[in-house]
């Protein structure tokens, strides 16, 4: 039925619009969530640069190895907060229009999940953009043009997966305080546990089977496969995991998201 | 077909019994009004009549089509007045607007005139463009009833719409309300605590009270039901003993005492005050003053619903639970 698909698209675009419409309002807080990743890459890239080399491996390239983590950090944070605000429109009333309104649920989840990637990608390209003065370069083997490609393709599964999740959550927490509880429990062991700071390869096994079943990981891996040529999985396994963590979200998310009330 | 039908509709909450088998049959183009104190189950009504919250039992239907199984059916042919807040206070009046037209499928070359003619009523036009964030709380309320007028829906619910408005606004509204319940044919669940609102607008209206209805019909049939006069008396403190007496007469119909006013229903008022009077002196009452009118929708408000709560309130000396409402 091309009528019905023809309007699952434009709530999807409703929704998307909407989301946007509050980003670019929110101009202060855009700009303060470019510092806080920009500050890790400064601090932490020159930190531990200086680090190793003087453990003579050569750290010099480690802030290219660190920029990549840092653009999933980005899209993780984003993403999940994105997700997570289907409880201040719960908190604030506004969730009760769009439920009573005639647009599926599913389209509602996708819309959502569209709008937070489009802002996680918006702020990694900024801060990919700016990491340039402080010496990030792309030096893998798919050319420029084809990092780009393969970055925009990893932020855009991964951010939608981590919407998708902060929507599934957000469908079963009651109030507010809970989410501060799971950004605490779940955000912050996503990010460390993903390879942004350290290779994954030579870790205690215990370790390395934590970070085998974060999808993060596979996104972290990818992206820095674009920057810098180095990976710890294999590209196909990264792009099969990271294609399989956001189908899987958008069922679960939408699932979920038709029982909020 | 009727626009609205509900059997043996049961809410219930973990630890409330919300709604206790409503019965309704609304036909199409009717004005409905569904009164009640606060708590009494008319929000939770609307709820499950626009699909936010199922019922536990019974069922509900609209234009034939159930709220449970078909709610994206019975979705597409509603419009709600929630009562509680429920806009977006990080957009635009406009940027609200547009986003539910947008929701409800309003022709993109229909928005703008739309938009602009739903924002002149409640004369928020000048407005348009201001984030709501910065809107008075009445304004706010304008413009959610704005939204709800917008998409002219088949359905439209109305949960207290006119709840802290300025008289003059309450006017343009009730005008805009009829006219669209009239050349629209719009039919409309209205939920209100003004009494000459209800009068002046429902065709048809149900007293709901602890869950159920206790009375339905058209405001004059309901009015005509009190029959003859109503005379009210001021009387102090502890004068339940003055209503017992006066209950007892034989051409008193019935009697309520609510905060300080003695409501008592008779055939002919202009002589049964001067007996009123003789019964209270005799008690050793003063009464500073007593009037006479015709029955009001408020006296069968307080007819069906006021005693039992006065005396449950007393009873319990849980006044603030039937308080002003939980907004
Ligand atoms: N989500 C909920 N959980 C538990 N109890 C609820 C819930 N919503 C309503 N109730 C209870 O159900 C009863 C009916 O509430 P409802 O909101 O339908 O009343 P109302 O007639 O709309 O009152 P008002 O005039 O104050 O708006 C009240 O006792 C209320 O406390
Ligand atoms: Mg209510």
């Amino acid at each position: 039925m091309p009528d019905g698909r023809m309007a699952f698209l434009g709530d999807i675009y409703s929704i998307w619009l909407r989301e946007m419409t509050r980003y670019v309002r929110a101009r202060s807080r855009v700009i303060t969530s470019l510092i806080t990743p920009l500050l890790w890459l400064i601090i932490f890239g020159t930190g531990f640069s200086s680090a190793l080399s003087v453990g003579g491996t050569g750290g010099s390239n480690y802030i290219n190895f660190l920029a990549p983590g840092i653009l999933g950090m980005v899209v993780l944070f984003t993403g999940m907060f994105s997700g997570m605000s289907v409880m201040f429109d719960k908190e604030f009333g506004f969730l009760k229009e769009i439920l009573v309104a005639p647009v599926s649920r599913t389209s509602i989840v996708i819309g959502k999940a569209l709008g937070g990637t489009t802002q996680g990608a918006i702020q990694g390209v900024l801060i990919f953009g700016l990491s340039y003065f402080i010496g990030v370069r792309i030096s893998g083997t798919l050319g420029l043009a084809g990092a780009i490609v393969l970055i925009l393709v990893t932020m855009f599964f991964i951010g939608m997966g981590f919407v998708g999740l902060g929507i599934s959550i957000a469908s079963r927490i009651e109030n507010i305080e809970g989410f501060q509880v799971v950004m605490n429990l779940l955000v912050l062991p996503i990010f460390f546990l993903s390879g942004a700071f350290f290779p994954v390869t030579s870790l205690p096994a215990w370790m390395k089977a934590l970070v085998d079943i974060n999808p993060l990981a596979y996104g972290v891996d990818a992206l820095r496969y674009a920057v810098t040529g180095l990976h710890s999985y294999a590209l196909t396994t990264d792009l099969a995991v990271v294609v399989g963590f956001f189908v899987l979200m958008m069922i679960v998310g939408s699932i979920l998201f038709r029982n909020v009330h | 077909m009727k626009a609205i039908e509900t059997k043996d509709l049961v809410k219930r909450f973990e630890d409330v019994e919300a709604v206790k088998g409503i019965n309704l049959e609304i036909e199409e183009g009717e004005l409905f009004g569904l009164l009640g104190p606060n708590g009494a189950g008319k929000t939770t009504t609307i709820s499950m009549l626009c699909t936010i919250t199922n019922p536990t039992s019974g069922s509900a239907s609209v234009f034939g089509h159930d709220v449970k199984k078909e709610s994206s059916t019975v979705r597409g042919m509603i419009g709600i007045v929630f009562q509680d807040p429920s806009l977006d206070d990080n957009l635009t009046g406009k940027e609200n607007l547009d986003f539910h037209g947008r929701l409800y499928k309003v022709p993109r070359n229909e928005i703008a005139g739309r938009i602009n003619e739903v924002l002149e009523l409640v004369e928020l036009a000048d407005k348009a463009n201001v984030i709501v964030k910065k809107y008075s709380g009445g304004m706010k309320r304008r413009l959610e009833i704005a939204r709800g007028l917008l998409h002219h829906p088949r359905v439209l619910f109305l949960d207290e719409p006119t709840l802290g408005l300025d008289p003059q606004t309450r006017l343009h509204i009730w005008e805009y309300i009829e006219k669209l319940n009239r050349e629209k044919k719009i039919t409309m669940i209205l939920t209100t605590h003004y009494m000459d609102e209800a009068d002046k607008l429902c065709d048809r209206i149900a007293i709901i009270d602890h869950g159920q209805i206790v009375a339905m019909d058209t405001p004059e049939n309901l009015k005509h039901d009190v029959g003859g006069d109503v005379v009210t008396m001021t009387v102090p403190h502890g004068s339940e003993q003055l209503k017992t007496k006066l209950e007892q007469l034989e051409f008193v119909k019935s009697a309520q005492l609510v905060d300080g006013t003695l409501r008592l229903s008779v055939e002919k008022g202009e002589t049964a005050i001067p007996i009123f009077m003789d019964v209270a002196r005799q008690e050793g009452i003063a009464v500073p003053s007593i009037a006479l009118h015709e029955p009001t929708l408020e006296d069968i408000f307080i007819k069906y619903t006021g005693r039992e709560i006065r005396a449950q309130e007393a009873a319990s000396g849980f006044a603030a639970y039937h308080g002003p409402g939980r907004r």
